[in-house]
């Protein structure tokens, strides 16, 4: 597998080379998001304190385990949050952060990524495992700072980062807007949908495999 | 008598040891699926979880920083004394997890659903969990933590006695086509099978085979481990593999546990245990004693039991 080692800020160059199930390593200031920053930013538009987007093109979807000692903080542990949750944000948050690279879990629809990651120019990197919560903890240098620590508390307030060799990440979805998930789905689809061929719907159905709700379940 | 200081400092090793130190028979099983994986993409993953573990266990980090819902598990001896009783047990539980979030650190997960607030400590409503099971004839208390995630790997379905054995097939199918792509489930996992039983008793049975059997064992009912087995099998030849991506290793083990049902129907309740199996057990002992361990031995043959004493 192709590894890549890259520096933040993120060049649109150093992107161009990267292609679907690649490995990159990061080293430099990421920020941290979800529910509770996206929250605060899109639905009670509440401006960060200083530009994020001045220090980082990298956001990281999730949530480190962390303790602070007098005032300092030490991250032992963190892995990523699934990302498809927060599609709703990404047309306004994508640009107006300028946003390069997602990290995260489990990625968006191909749809998503065509959508409001291509026109940006932005590619999505998955955390592997998942669960690998050590490897990446040990990647983090030093937390530079906190946003909205006491209006979220610390499972959702922005974490500013700096690390070094964060990875491996896998490139799930590249500038030109391809999505490894989606190719592996329908690889696997190949071998999981006819182990149901020969099987009957069950008794009574449920909504989703009866859609229109005027029919009985059963 | 098991004093509320030995509950208090068993607790807060378990949460230790649960968090950082993966069991060994996940670790085994990791490293066989690792061996048997053929595709590069999931194996390169596998052998990194592997190094997590290591790392994880060496450095004291959490392998995984979503550390789940802290709960516990505990299995009282019907002999067993405890000082203060169980107002007083159930305390330390409450301090052991509020001081053990910030020790480790635990991630603060428990929050308010409806104003999300979040006090920090992982302690609330209901929360930390706390069950409790009985044994005959012995003295100890066995206490049990699992932190597990809950967003994903989670399923009920009622279904009905000619529904059959095929019925169960495609649901356990279902409920991996619902959870194994992007790897959502966070496999391999363990997968638990609640059968029969309420509602609440089956999704109770689940959650409690996925998280407090060890990988590797099988049900002493030939006819349920017949069907254990041809499960795991069946899991392992979809297609998954690890993260979603293209492979044959994505289910460690599968667990089914029973529970007599309404005559007229079959309710069925998965659980699926990330491959971060966060789970340890501590025995306490009347004379101050405590013995760690991996296996919770919560399935005895007490707690099956099927007859009228």
């Amino acid at each position: 597998m192709k590894e890549h080692y890259l520096s933040i800020p993120l060049r649109n160059e150093d992107l161009f080379e990267l292609e679907v199930g690649d490995v990159v390593f990061l080293s430099g200031i990421i920020y941290t998001g979800r529910e509770g920053v996206y929250n605060q930013l899109f639905d009670k538009n509440i401006e960060l304190p200083y530009s994020i987007a001045s220090m980082s093109n990298v956001t990281f979807h999730c949530s480190p385990a962390i303790r602070e000692d007098n005032g300092t903080y030490n991250i032992s542990s963190v892995t990523a949050t699934a990302s498809f949750r927060f599609t709703k944000y990404m047309d306004r948050f994508l640009p107006q952060f300028n946003v390069k690279a997602v990290v995260g879990k489990s990625g968006l629809t191909a749809e998503s990524y065509r959508r409001y990651f291509v026109p940006n120019g932005t590619i999505y990197l998955s955390t592997i495992g998942y669960g690998a919560g050590a490897i990446y903890g040990k990647s983090i240098k030093q937390v530079k700072d906190v946003v909205w620590k006491e209006e979220l508390g610390l499972a959702q307030a922005m974490w500013v980062l700096d690390v070094e060799q964060f990875g491996p990440l896998i490139v799930e979805s590249d500038v030109r807007g391809s999505s490894l998930f989606e190719q592996q789905n329908q690889k696997i689809n190949q071998s999981f949908l006819p182990l149901f061929e020969e099987m009957d719907i069950p008794i009574l159905k449920r909504i989703g495999e009866e859609l229109n709700a005027k029919n009985e379940m059963v | 008598m098991i004093t509320t200081e030995q509950v208090y400092r068993t607790a807060v090793e378990l949460h230790l040891q649960a968090a950082t130190k993966i069991p060994n028979d996940v670790k085994q099983a990791m490293h066989a699926m690792a061996n048997e994986e053929q595709e590069t993409l999931p194996r390169y993953v596998l052998e990194q979880m592997k190094l997590n573990y290591d790392i994880a266990q060496r450095e004291k980090r959490p392998m995984c920083s979503d550390t789940g819902l802290p709960r516990f598990y505990v299995k009282i001896g019907n002999e067993a004394q405890l000082e203060g009783g169980f107002v007083a047990f159930e305390r330390e539980l409450r301090r052991a997890t509020e001081y053990s979030t910030h020790s480790i650190p635990l991630r603060p997960n428990r929050v308010d659903p409806l104003t999300r607030k979040d006090y920090n400590n992982n302690v609330g409503s209901h929360a930390p969990t706390v069950d409790y099971t009985f044994e005959p004839n012995v003295d100890w208390i066995d206490i049990t933590t699992v932190h597990k995630g809950g967003l994903f790997g989670s399923d009920y379905r009622m279904l009905f006695p000619s529904d059959g054995i095929q019925g169960i097939k495609k649901f356990y199918l279902d409920v991996i086509g619902e959870f194994f792509r992007r790897g959502m489930s966070c496999q391999p996992v363990t997968i638990g099978i609640g059968l029969g039983g309420t509602k609440d008793v089956c999704v109770r049975l689940a959650k409690e085979a996925a998280c407090l059997r060890i990988v590797g064992d099988s049900h002493p009912d030939t006819a349920l481990a017949d069907l254990e087995f041809e499960l795991k099998e069946l899991g392992n030849s979809s297609g998954f593999g690890i993260m979603g991506f293209k492979g044959t290793q994505s289910v460690m083990d599968v667990h089914l546990e029973t529970a007599y049902a309404h005559t007229g129907g079959m309710p069925i309740a998965i659980h699926h245990f990330c491959l971060a199996q966060r789970r340890c057990t501590a025995r306490l002992f009347p004379d101050g004693s405590i013995k760690f361990r991996d296996d919770p031995q919560w399935f005895t043959s007490y707690y099956r039991r099927t007859s009228v004493e």
